[in-house]
């Protein structure tokens, strides 16, 4: 099929929430900066966001089929606000630590380590 | 427009693009005038204020010429990157923050129905846009890489993230009286003589547009809340390290973000198209009477909001040549201390007068003590109704 | 030719500015490149939201995410990187396991998104029920009575959100041709009210966590802020 004449679907949104997803992952997993590995945290919110409002939405779906209407922005407008608030606390966090530790490398927090 | 295209046989794809792209120079054409003229005014205002002249020769009179022989000299000066500098962020900074300003065009009216994509959230999405401009400056300052540039940038962070919150809640405010955040009926919502202008709604208003003059000033930076560039303390704060057409971008950006919070100004306090007297519904120029009438009406609607938007570009210039500099914990001290409070204790007094009193305070006064026939009333509570706000203060006032 | 759709040559340039970003934030080490990457990438995330007719979670999305979001992560970016352009590198055993871990979530989700076949969207021939061939790349409501799927469902939903929060569900309250869907009438009131003593508490512990401690815990530990009024990280 074309996509240049076609119209797209929720699986077009879909596929794109799982790059956001899968590349919020592998940034939280590979970054040694405490800040990178939050904003994969960011990226993997963000790519969940997209499916909430993607399925949410009324014109991806075929005429006649019913979505989770607005219950899709509602869950998604509190994902905003909740990561919001968790990006304040974990940069209070992040400067805490970079207070005792003068560095934002998480692998030198091995204070707990037995 | 593509309409007209597709019939003298241009194929369909090329001619959306061709339409899309007029009516994107037209809107870049108007941003960019706007800076001109701000900085043609700037000129002639600061030399007033001064007590001097300003350009009177450039172009014959009043030096109407000054802005582009400004532009000319400043694309033929060299450009400089500094050698300590992330070039890349250096390089785009200045277009992010041009482009930040020139979203908001997007979604700003002009006149009645005359605007680019009409939000629903419209006055929100302008908020959202208008702070991201602080982006480029951010970057600028941060990938010059040298301190006054950082300086600069961290003043700009702290200052615009502060600010954001009264303005918000300014803007609040109106969406509060008017039900909706669509800025298009937000405008003709003030239809008619003054007095229905939001400013006069009622004395909490009154307040809240001069606390958002206040935030509107601090968040372009213009003095004296212009902490980021300011040139006796910090060179030129995070301009320092730029120069030629990168330059020109951010004091583009800087104009055109004036005339967006002074546009904004004028469409949510000030009536927007809708002129002190309704000449254009006096004369009969309603899209009622037909739709070249509607047209000329909507002319003048825009030449109206133009020129409300230029006399606050005038005001904030005013302002700049007037009062000294503030300090940084004075500048946040402001918005703090005193803009924030006093705009949530207005947000709570406009929330108990539409409630208890809608409508505004001229018409609260006319219908208690003078005669008045019941009509004018009952059509005002009429239009309230039928403006079908989304709000839930607006439902609560419908059941009543 | 078909007429083009407007609506899919946007999605398509908005997914491809989203993910490419996406891609470049792992890919790229500089932290502050990596942060402007995420910018472009979050901004495009808003207007895939547009397109989906979310218009007010667009601008919320631009508003607390890209605004005030990336503010915060700059504020840290300029208060914690100690040199000027600051890089960890990652070692490549790290890399390599995260890619194949990465890929092979992607194909499961990738299995998922596309193997349901009612979420394959509307065909071209429903010219009816999507904006094709629309100057505008916001669908424009409204084409014509009974078109939608719901009709009217992004005329105000603005207003919709906020009634939900205040438990009015006034999307629910229209479709009585559904008693299903006129179950779970309760709205988010609740949940509204929670997320608000959330956010006061955030930002009250966010205050005290970075509140600067003028003794350091640790001896050796120099104090990167010694002036006692550093910034506090701002409620977004």
């Amino acid at each position: 099929m074309n996509i240049f004449t076609e119209p797209v679907g929720l699986s077009h949104f879909l596929v794109v929430g799982a790059v956001l997803f899968v590349c919020g992952i592998i940034c939280m997993a590979t970054k040694r900066n405490v800040l990178g590995v939050l904003m994969g945290i960011e990226l993997v919110l963000n790519g969940a966001n997209l499916n909430f409002v993607a399925f949410g939405s009324s014109v991806l779906r075929p005429p006649g089929t019913d979505g989770i209407g607005m219950d899709g922005q509602m869950i998604a407008l509190f994902v905003i606000v909740l990561a919001a608030a968790e990006a304040a606390v974990a940069l209070a966090i992040a400067l805490s630590y970079y207070h005792a530790h003068a560095t934002v490398d998480v692998d030198r927090g091995v204070e707990l380590r037995g | 427009m593509a309409e007209l295209l597709i019939s003298i046989s241009i194929p369909d794809w090329l001619a959306h693009t061709i339409a899309a792209l007029v009516q994107c120079g037209l809107l870049l054409a108007i941003a960019l005038c706007s800076a001109a003229v701000g900085i043609w005014l700037e000129r002639k205002v600061s030399a007033r204020i001064q007590d001097r002249l300003g350009p009177t020769r450039v172009g014959g009179k009043f030096g109407w010429l000054q802005p582009p022989a400004d532009g000319l000299k400043l694309i033929c000066k060299e450009d400089i990157i500094p050698a300590a500098a992330d070039h890349i962020l250096f390089r785009i900074a200045p277009y992010v923050c041009f482009c930040a300003t020139f979203c908001v065009f997007l979604a700003l009216p002009f006149a009645n129905g005359w605007v680019a994509v009409e939000l629903n959230a419209g006055a929100f999405f302008l908020l959202a846009v208008a702070g991201l401009e602080i982006f480029g400056v951010i970057l600028g300052g941060y990938a010059s890489g040298s301190k006054w540039s950082l300086y600069g940038a961290m003043r700009e962070a702290a200052q615009v993230v502060s600010y954001e919150i009264p303005l918000g809640l300014c803007v609040v405010v109106v969406v509060i009286l008017t039900g909706t955040m669509n800025l298009v009926e937000i405008g003709n919502q003030q239809a008619g003589w003054f007095f229905n202008w939001h400013i006069f709604h009622d004395p909490f208003t009154f307040v809240v547009f001069w606390v958002y003059v206040t935030c509107a000033v601090a968040s372009s930076n213009r003095a004296p809340f212009d902490l980021p560039e300011a040139e006796s303390e910090l060179v030129a704060g995070f301009l320092t390290e730029y120069s030629g057409f990168r330059w020109v971008f951010f004091f583009m950006g800087e104009y055109a973000s004036m005339f967006v919070v002074s546009g904004l100004g004028a469409l949510l306090f000030l009536g927007g198209w809708n002129g002190p007297i309704p000449i254009a519904s006096l004369l009969g120029l309603t899209p009622d009477g037909g739709d070249v009438f509607g047209w000329i009406g909507n002319l003048l609607g825009m030449c109206n909001f133009i020129a409300k938007a230029f006399a606050g570009m005038t005001f904030m210039i005013w302002l700049r040549w007037t009062l000294p500099r503030l300090r940084i914990d004075q500048v946040i001290t402001t918005c703090l201390k005193y803009c924030v409070p006093i705009v949530s204790a207005m947000l709570a007094g406009v929330m108990l007068w539409s409630f208890f009193l809608p409508g505004g305070l001229i018409l609260h006064v006319r219908s208690r003590y003078v005669a008045q026939p019941p009509s004018a009333v009952q059509s005002r509570a009429e239009s309230s109704i039928t403006a079908e706000g989304g709000c839930a203060t607006r439902n609560t006032m419908d059941i009543r | 030719m078909d007429a083009i759709n407007w609506h899919s040559c946007f999605f398509l340039l908005f997914a491809a500015i989203a993910c490419g970003f996406a891609v470049a934030v792992v890919v790229v080490g500089d932290i502050v490149r990596m942060a402007c990457c995420l910018v472009v990438s979050l901004a495009a995330v808003a207007g895939l939201f547009f397109l989906a007719e979310a218009e007010f979670l667009g601008a919320a999305q631009l508003m607390v995410y890209v605004g005030g979001t990336m503010v915060l992560l700059i504020f840290g970016v300029m208060l914690t990187a100690r040199g000027p352009f600051v890089s960890m590198k990652t070692g490549g055993g790290q890399w390599v396991l995260a890619i194949v871990i990465g890929v092979a979530l992607f194909a499961v989700l990738l299995q998922a998104a596309t193997s349901t076949s009612a979420w394959n969207g509307p065909k071209a021939n429903d010219q009816a029920a999507v904006p094709a061939a629309n100057n505008s790349p916001l669908p424009q409501a409204g084409e014509g009575p009974g078109v939608r799927a719901v009709e009217g469902d992004s005329q105000d939903a603005a207003g919709q959100l906020g009634l939900g929060l205040l438990g009015v569900r006034e999307d629910r309250l229209r479709r009585q041709d559904k008693p299903v869907l006129l179950g779970g009438m309760s709205g988010y009131l609740l949940v509204f009210e929670i997320i608000s003593v959330h956010l006061v508490v955030v930002l009250v512990g966010a205050a005290y966590l970075a509140r600067a401690r003028r003794r350091g815990r640790n001896p050796e530990s120099r104090s990167p802020l010694p002036d006692p009024r550093s910034p506090k990280p701002e409620s977004p």
